[in-house]
């Protein structure tokens, strides 16, 4: 098991490097000058010249890449010049709003999904099964900004039961004490009562809105590979031996079904980055996700370069967790 | 050129003409499959009825796209108005309906980017393999390391914002699916008799690739595009909304639903509503489309939608 966890971990190495270089040519060859992006597009040519000796801009374009993993190694992802911090500063404050609305999307998700998922396959036709494949079919083509504003407009400007989407807790509200930066998590462990239903209420609906692709896609492939599951000769053999239908679909048929559905687990976080950026920008929630947004607005790319280059790495060593899931789950995977 | 393709063909060949037959046939056959699917059957319905909107948007739409009527600022649906109008006193309907054109040209460029760099790279790669189909390879999974809309919207905002940069964006991120999926069925076309038998006459790789794994790989591919052409119209659609796609006067749906944004806290539902019951329904179409393709052209790839 070790050597299929280095093996793996091997692997990883030559995809980062290849993902450094491609954010690396992304911010020097094409087209717009980052210095004329920092003096302006009325500064004198010798201003913006100096800019770019300083940048290291004029030496060759292999010594810039090489500077560039240096910066990188040092932890120097550039500075927001839009908010006049480096941008590492940036995204350690904003850092924990994200991975909260992340992992709250994911839970209920999945806490939806699965279950969904598993109804529709065992109750094939049913009502419930149509009810989820309509569902399915409508969350995988709403863009996630439309379905942010319809649940803005519906609960918040008609019905009144949301709050403002204005951040992660009512203005009038101290945050709790931080401990984990997840607000959530840290109203919890101070027993901060009015700050967690605070919390909770205003993470809601930005979470409901992130989570309804992912919800979409997991429920569909879970119900499509329990199908499958539920087919197979195992699962005969499991109800010709009496055992009851409860632990024939949930011991036998959830296990192998799940092997799928966890591969899609792992590509869905790709998307919930992504969509990350959109659900923030809506619900004004001070994560990475806006602060790409607003450098996006202020024309100010070491953050947008910053966070490509995260997204990936992070996209990449989650599907590198997966695949060891995948190996602890299943044995047969560590051999091939 | 081709001195050693000893058959050209001739219409009257009676041949052709029974090829002809039995390829109409099977034409027929697959079209009577596809209708049987009630969804994809109205997948497509909702693509013909946008084009059809996106062509004579200029005929039917009852303003100009960008005429502005300063006492009619944010009217809720009426008779003169049915979709309503925006902050400017635009009529949302006729820039619903114009913007048809611009997020379909949009899909079709993009994929078209994707198609045209990325079928010859993973054809390229598969047929010829070695190291050169290794890099290639490699290279595409490393894009694929990047989450598809963040990588969309790291190429625009550094080709600066606008609808090209949008496309081009889009289009750059579509490549490595179009370049597997090529890559997947060059591998297992290449080892077939027909293959063989072409080099055995001595007919180029080139033309082989070309004549006659291309057309093999067709079907897959052409689900792939009508998938593709959904996830382009979403993407584009999302890059606008966050300020990288069209400038403001142009009126396309993400953008429009970016600029009736700060409208929905005060209840003006209709801004954002109507554009993106547009984005949905294209996509719907495209996504219903696809699946209903898959499943009648490439039984192997079939959806559990049983």
């Amino acid at each position: 098991m070790l050597q299929f966890i280095t093996r793996r971990m091997i692997y990883l190495i030559p995809s980062l490097l290849g993902i450094v270089l491609i954010t690396f040519i992304l911010s020097r060859v094409l087209p717009g000058d980052p210095a004329l992006m920092i003096a302006g597009e009325q500064a004198p040519q010798s201003v913006v010249e100096n800019i770019r000796t300083e940048l290291g801009l004029n030496d060759p374009l292999y010594v810039q890449f090489g500077t560039y993993v240096k910066q990188l190694f040092q932890g120097d992802l550039g500075t927001a010049w839009h908010t006049g911090h480096t941008v590492i500063e940036d995204f350690a404050v904003r850092l924990p709003a994200t991975i909260e609305l992340g992992i709250v999307s994911l839970l209920i998700a999945l806490l939806v999904a699965i279950p969904v998922g598993i109804i529709a396959a065992t109750k094939k036709e049913s009502i419930l099964d149509h009810i989820s494949r309509f569902f399915s079919l409508i969350g995988a083509c709403m863009p996630v900004f439309w379905l942010g504003l319809l649940l803005i407009l519906i609960f918040y400007s008609k019905l009144g039961i949301a709050p403002a989407p204005m951040g992660r807790i009512g203005n009038d509200i101290l945050p709790p004490t931080n401990i984990t930066g997840l607000y959530l998590v840290d109203s919890l462990l101070t027993a901060d009562w009015v700050a967690f239903r605070q919390a909770l209420s205003h993470i809601i609906m930005p979470a409901i809105c992130l989570s309804a692709g992912t919800m979409a896609i997991i429920a569909r492939m879970m119900r499509s590979s329990m199908l499958e599951v539920i087919g197979q000769d195992y699962i005969r053999t499991a109800r010709a031996k009496g055992l009851s239908e409860g632990n024939v679909i949930y011991k036998h048929a959830l296990a192998n079904a799940s092997i799928p559905t966890i591969t899609m687990v792992g590509l869905q976080i790709g998307y919930l980055l992504g969509g990350a950026v959109i659900t923030e920008t809506l619900f004004s929630w001070p994560g990475v996700g806006s602060y790409v947004t607003e450098s996006i607005l202020a024309t100010d790319y070491a953050p947008i370069q910053a966070f490509t280059l995260l997204s990936a790495v992070v996209y990449s060593v989650i599907n590198l967790l997966v695949d060891v899931i995948y190996g602890l789950i299943d044995p047969r995977i560590r051999y091939d | 050129m081709n001195s050693t393709q000893p058959v050209t063909e001739v219409v009257q060949d009676p041949e052709a003409i029974s090829a002809f037959r039995e390829g109409w046939f099977k034409f027929c056959q697959v079209m009577k499959l596809f209708l049987r699917n009630k969804l994809a059957t109205l997948g497509l319905v909702l693509i013909i009825a946008w084009t059809v909107v996106a062509v004579v948007a200029p005929l039917i739409a009852p303003y100009a796209p960008d005429a502005t009527e300063l006492d009619a600022k944010l009217q809720s649906p009426s008779a003169a108005h049915w979709f309503g109008t925006d902050q400017f006193g635009r009529d949302i309907l006729s820039r619903v309906l114009h913007a048809s054109q611009i997020s379909i040209w949009t899909g079709l460029i993009a994929v078209a980017i994707s198609f045209f760099i990325g079928v010859p790279l993973g054809g390229i790669a598969a047929y010829y393999g070695g190291w050169l189909g290794n890099l290639i390879m490699r290279i595409m999974d490393i894009f694929l390391a990047f989450p598809s809309l963040i990588l969309a919207m790291a190429i625009a905002a550094a080709m600066g914002p606008g609808l090209i940069s949008a496309m081009i964006a889009v289009g750059i991120v579509g490549i490595p699916e179009f370049a597997r999926l090529m890559y997947s069925q060059t591998i297992y076309l290449k080892e077939r008799e027909f293959v063989e038998a072409s080099l055995s006459i001595g007919v180029r790789n080139r033309t082989i690739l070309m004549r006659h794994i291309f057309p093999n790989a067709l079907a897959p591919l052409l689900v792939r595009i009508t998938l593709g052409m959904g996830f382009a119209i979403l993407t584009a659609a999302s890059l606008s909304f966050l300020g990288l796609g069209v400038k403001p006067p142009l009126a396309e749906w993400g953008a429009m639903i970016s600029d009736g944004r700060e409208y929905i806290i005060t209840g003006e539902w209709w801004i954002v509503t109507f554009p993106g019951l547009a984005i949905a329904t294209t996509i719907l179409g495209f996504n219903l489309l696809g699946d209903g393709l898959r499943d009648v052209l490439d039984p192997r790839l079939r959806t559990s939608r049983k």
